[in-house]
């Protein structure tokens, strides 16, 4: 599905990403972790396509094409979907809107007929128990007067509105109660299929008590330093990430 | 939504899609102002007397008038002897019916869009459209007629009710109120005029088209609007002009004049050519806009949308004489490329419990300069008045400017004036949220703009609110940068 090779990145002039590689397959599960500053966001920014990251070596290829020639909308409408660290708020925008916008030009691309209101209403009613979404969220202006966890969730509910193949939560857990991480966690388990992956980016280990990951990597100045299965983040919680710079020269 | 994907079909068209000129056969008087021009201007309208007189008051303390620097924009030197002062289509201004007139102008009214037949008897919106100056066709006038509702074309006004425009005229902008007003006052050609009678509520919205046609020839509308004692209309005026290369001058005047108990809303949405992308060509809007709250708990609202003009200078302002009267403006004024506004409003507290609201949206983008330019004032006799303003700037890249100029004052302790400003510069973090999202750059601004500016949209009528929306994402393509 997602093969990233040698990839270098750098935002402003200076080089975060040195040289990653990572392959990912349909329905599975990946976490990246590693101390602050390694590279994990700039990472997701990249797959994603966020201008300021610019690749300066390396090549993308994701369901057999090359990612990094494509828009941000186009890589979207491909089916990759990035839950955003810090999720913007667009005042005036109203969420049912801007949701409809966005489920429209997915279905356009997939040659599908636009939903109508109601349809869309419909759909969005199904989706917003599946992350216990309220209408007083949906009521509003895009993430306006959310708080930190009723943005992410209302991430995950945009992630279950849109059904990628690829998903991608930056740091998702950052901020949430437990209560909060938990249905996340329910929200994006409930997407789990053998068609999709879902790669999660994360600092700490907690959250991966509730998502599975088949693989976890560490990521450290810019580097892919180790791969392991999901024990290698119970290490990291209990060793710290200490051992890592030292093994790493630093 | 459906409405926005078309919006979006619209943007990416481009170029200004109005500018296109009639070949209507057009009488045009000689260049050049001088006293003689305007009895003419007189003459050929067949005016009474006082009219006459009126202008001559005019022109004469206009000869003593210099134009206005203060606003913050570049005016090139507008030569007001190198415009000529009238032009009326030459076929008669009378129709009965629509055969009657000339093919070429319904055809440009159907290329506008401007719905002069039956689709308007649905929308329930009566037109007096102005073509240059004189009016061509006026509809509804009879069911309006019903219920002593005057609504007709200045001239006609003059001819059949003079009384009422006698008595009207000038008394919310005085013949010397301001250099363009004064100008307006000694040559406006024509225009429309509207009187609502004592406790009559206007059943419909009514509009007038306005749109400026004959080469170089500069356009004076004058509108009168009077509501009588506990009367209320909603009046629309939408602009649109041809594409030019050469400058052309434009000095309108609205009076609204509200009696005892009375509301007037007035909203506008114009779109005139703004020059090219290099800033050549151009509208230039002067315009003074003012209504008067003459009568107690009396109402009056402006609400307007700004996306043309090379220039625009206006105010639409409220003087609040009657005890309890309330005065709005709300307004959304976009500039891009080349283009300059510096607009705003101006509140007057008169009578005691006198309330305003300004709530003024700018929105700038290419190399545009867009100002807000207010004033709150409170005489000391306005006890317990109150003012709340709000000024917001969303600037759409680095080149372009906003500024705020609020000028407040205050005669008497028991009134409150508030005023909040904000400037912002439109997130590309929000346009990447929504690209991120599978929604394309165009598409993402014009959400994010017609976000901004809700506030105001919501305050005009349904049918405007849609044209203003598609206005805005129009005049914004390819300007984020």
């Amino acid at each position: 599905m997602l093969k990233i090779k040698d990839l270098y990145a750098s935002v402003e002039g200076m080089e975060i990403l040195k040289g990653i590689n990572l392959e990912v397959k349909p329905g599975e599960v990946h976490a990246i972790m590693g101390p602050n500053g390694s590279g994990k966001s700039t990472l997701a920014n990249v797959l994603a396509g966020k201008e300021e990251y610019e690749v300066t070596h390396g090549e993308v290829i994701y369901e057999g094409e090359d990612l990094l020639e494509k828009s941000p909308e186009d890589r979207a409408k491909d089916g990759i979907f990035l839950s955003f660290q810090y999720p913007v708020e667009i005042p005036g925008v109203p969420m049912v809107n801007f949701l409809k916008t966005s489920v429209n030009a997915h279905r356009k691309h997939k040659g599908l007929k636009e939903l109508t209101a109601g349809e869309f209403l419909k759909l969005m009613r199904e989706k917003m128990d599946l992350v216990d979404m309220h209408t007083k969220l949906t009521n509003r202006s895009v993430n306006e007067g959310f708080s930190g966890g009723e943005k992410k969730k209302n991430e995950i509910f945009q992630m279950a509105l849109l059904e990628p193949k690829l998903a991608i939560l930056d740091e998702t857990d950052s901020g949430l109660d437990i209560d909060a991480l938990k249905t996340v966690a329910n929200g994006v388990n409930a997407l789990k299929s053998p068609e999709r992956a879902t790669i999660v980016v994360t600092h700490y280990q907690r959250l991966l008590d509730y998502i599975v990951p088949d693989f976890v990597h560490i990521l450290y100045k810019g580097k892919i330093v180790k791969t392991a299965g999901k024990e290698l983040a119970l290490h990291l919680e209990e060793k710290g990430y200490d051992w890592i710079k030292s093994e790493n020269g630093n | 939504m459906e409405e926005q994907d078309k919006i979006l079909n619209d943007v990416t068209q481009g170029e200004y899609k109005y500018g296109f000129i009639t070949n209507i056969e057009t009488e045009i008087i000689d260049k050049g102002l001088n006293e003689d021009v305007i009895r003419l201007i007189s003459a050929k309208k067949e005016e009474p007397e006082f009219m006459l007189n009126f202008r001559l008051e005019a022109y004469r303390k206009w000869l003593k008038m210099k134009m206005p620097n203060w606003a913050y924009l570049k005016v090139p030197p507008i030569d007001f002897q190198a415009i000529s002062y009238y032009a009326a289509p030459k076929k008669g201004p009378k129709y009965e019916s629509l055969d009657e007139v000339d093919p070429e102008l319904l055809d440009t009214f159907n290329k506008l869009g401007i719905p002069l037949e039956e689709q308007k008897q649905l929308a329930g919106v009566a037109v007096d459209a102005v073509i240059d100056s004189v009016s061509v066709k006026t509809t509804f006038k009879e069911t309006l007629a019903e219920k002593g509702i005057i609504f007709c074309s200045f001239s006609e006004a003059v001819k059949d009710h003079p009384d009422l425009v006698k008595k009207y005229l000038g008394q919310a902008v005085p013949v010397a109120d301001n250099y363009f007003a004064a100008l307006n006052s000694a040559v406006f050609s024509d225009g429309s005029f509207c009187y609502i009678p004592k406790g009559v509520r206007c059943p419909m919205e009514l509009s007038t088209y306005f749109r400026i046609n004959a080469a170089n020839t500069g356009q004076f509308e004058r509108t009168l609007i009077v509501a009588d004692d506990d009367s209320y209309v909603s009046y629309l005026e939408g602009c649109t002009a041809p594409m030019r290369d050469e400058n052309q001058l434009h000095a309108a005047v609205v009076e609204i004049i509200a009696l005892d108990r009375a509301e007037v809303k007035y909203s506008t949405v114009q779109n005139w050519y703004p020059g090219d992308k290099n800033g050549k060509g151009g509208i230039y809007n002067f315009v003074t806009k003012r209504g008067i709250c003459r009568g107690v708990s009396s109402k009056i609202s402006w609400t307007q949308v700004e996306t043309g003009s090379a220039i625009t200078w206006k105010y639409p302002s409220c003087i609040l004489m009657g005890d309890n009267s309330i005065g709005e403006f709300n307004s959304v004024a976009v500039t891009n490329n080349h283009q300059q506004a510096d607009t705003g409003s101006k509140m007057i507290h008169i009578g005691r419990n006198t309330k305003s609201t300004i709530v003024s949206k700018g929105i700038s983008a290419g190399k545009s300069e867009n100002s807000y330019r207010g004033l709150v004032k409170v005489m000391p006799k306005a006890t317990n008045s109150r003012n709340f303003s709000q000024c917001d700037s969303l600037l759409l890249n680095d080149t372009c400017g906003a500024h705020t100029f609020p000028y407040i004052e205050v005669g008497n302790k028991s009134s409150v004036v508030e005023h909040e400003a904000t400037t912002s510069k439109i997130g590309e973090d929000q346009i990447f949220y929504c690209n991120q999202r599978g929604i394309d750059t165009e598409t993402a601004i014009g959400m994010i703009v017609n976000g901004y500016a809700k506030e105001v949209l919501n305050k005009l009528p349904m049918e405007f609110a849609v044209e203003a929306q598609k206005l805005l994402q129009i005049s914004l393509e390819g300007s984020v940068g």
